[in-house]
């Protein structure tokens, strides 16, 4: 048995692979950051650091004519959403039942897949820098209608290519801009949907957590999400009527190319 | 660029999934390459390229024996089959069937999860549509 510590969970293995299932399903749904950016790992949970490459020098040394250089390293993170659950309803499951009350856990699954969007985008305070964080390009509003959302797009590749940042090209959508987005009709003789596509030459990414929208490129090499402990449901501790659980990864992110973004803002 | 290895529509596999089915294809490879190398070698009379294409078929054997063991990490249930078979003395079927009963016994992964890390074997979804 590992850190999750599943085997003390009084769960069958049917419950556990509904749940895991059930888990695995909504978060692939809302994990918009990991369709975009570049994954590495998973390295486990006994994973620490991403190596950066990079050094401090030291101020001071432990002898005479020697200097010291101190190595820097991006520490991985933990993001942890607790849930618990009814026994009765896992004994239903057990049972047969197909309508399982599993609200609780698809919370958690949106809570910590919409944290982890975030953190890759809009950053964790002196934890991880995100993508928007650290774009040099000027933050242009979308607007208020998706009328105007080609527009912006267009412009945010063009800046893009001129910096060199060959494509193709991404856009990660916010919930509110996303819906606009599959509810507008059409626009120029096109679906939106399509004529965004077609000006990207790349997937429109439903990325909750995201304030607006970001353009970015998917040629690779430019945004790092380091993966230690990939999601998992580990185990807390339970009594006779519900058994607490939660959710729970381990990883770094780092921006490699800071212009390879443009942050389009709501 | 193939997709063969495919069966179901990318988009909709997980990319465990399809990292799953690209180590299959590759571990698939590794064992042409053996066979081949093993013909060739059945019937090669000159030393020296004897010897070359000994060293490139131990290539193989480290490659087919790598994929072999990331597939087995990776799905536990047929990681407990192989433990029964594989480096055993005595007769193959019979282990086998011995193996393939204790594996099943239980039915699921359950607690333990069905990746190795006990996660939820997510990882990248680069590629996705939506």
């Amino acid at each position: 048995m590992n850190h999750l510590l599943r085997g003390h969970a009084p769960i069958s293995d049917i419950g556990w692979e509904m749940l895991d299932e059930e888990a695995r399903e909504r978060l692939a749904a809302a994990l918009g950051a990991r369709k975009l950016v570049d994954f590495s790992g998973p390295h486990g949970w006994d994973y620490s650091a991403t190596n950066l490459g990079r050094t401090t020098p030291l101020a001071s040394a432990p002898g005479e004519g020697v200097s010291g250089r101190q190595r820097r390293v991006l520490p991985v993170v933990e993001l942890r959403a607790d849930f618990e659950l009814s026994r009765e309803e896992l004994r239903d499951a057990d049972r047969g039942a197909d309508d399982v009350d599993l609200e609780a856990l698809d919370a958690a699954a949106r809570q910590i897949a919409v944290a982890e969007n975030v953190a890759v985008f809009h950053g964790w305070d002196e934890a991880i820098v995100g993508i928007t964080e650290c774009s040099p390009h000027e933050q242009v509003s979308l607007g208020d209608t998706a009328e105007h959302y080609p527009r912006q797009v267009a412009g945010a590749v063009e800046r893009l290519l001129c910096s060199g940042i060959s494509g193709p090209y991404a856009l990660a959508l916010g919930r509110e801009q996303y819906r606009r987005v599959v509810e507008t009709a059409e626009h120029g003789g096109y679906p939106l949907l399509e004529h965004l596509r077609k000006i990207l030459e790349g997937p429109i990414i439903w990325t909750p957590g995201v304030r607006g929208a970001v353009v970015l490129t998917l040629r690779g090499g430019d945004f790092v999400f380091e993966c230690g402990q990939d999601l998992a449901i580990g185990y807390q501790s339970h009594d006779a009527d519900v058994v607490r659980l939660y959710l729970e990864e381990s990883f770094s992110f780092h921006v490699a190319t800071p212009e390879a973004a443009v942050a389009l803002t709501p | 660029m193939g997709f063969d290895q495919y069966h179901e529509p990318p988009d909709e596999l997980p990319a465990a999934t399809r990292t799953f089915a690209r180590l299959c294809a590759s571990l698939t490879e590794e064992a042409e390459a053996i066979n081949w190398y093993q013909q060739r070698i059945a019937i090669e009379t000159d030393p020296e390229a004897l010897a070359v294409m000994r060293d490139a078929q131990g290539e193989e054997f480290k490659h087919f024996s790598m994929d072999l063991e990331f597939l087995l990490r990776r799905v536990p249930a047929w990681r407990e089959v192989a433990q029964g078979i594989l480096f055993q003395s005595g007769d193959i079927v019979e282990h086998g069937e011995e193996a393939e009963a204790e594996a099943f016994e239980e039915g699921s992964a359950g607690a333990a999860g069905a990746y190795e890390d006990g996660s939820l074997g997510i990882g990248s979804l680069k590629g996705a549509s939506r």
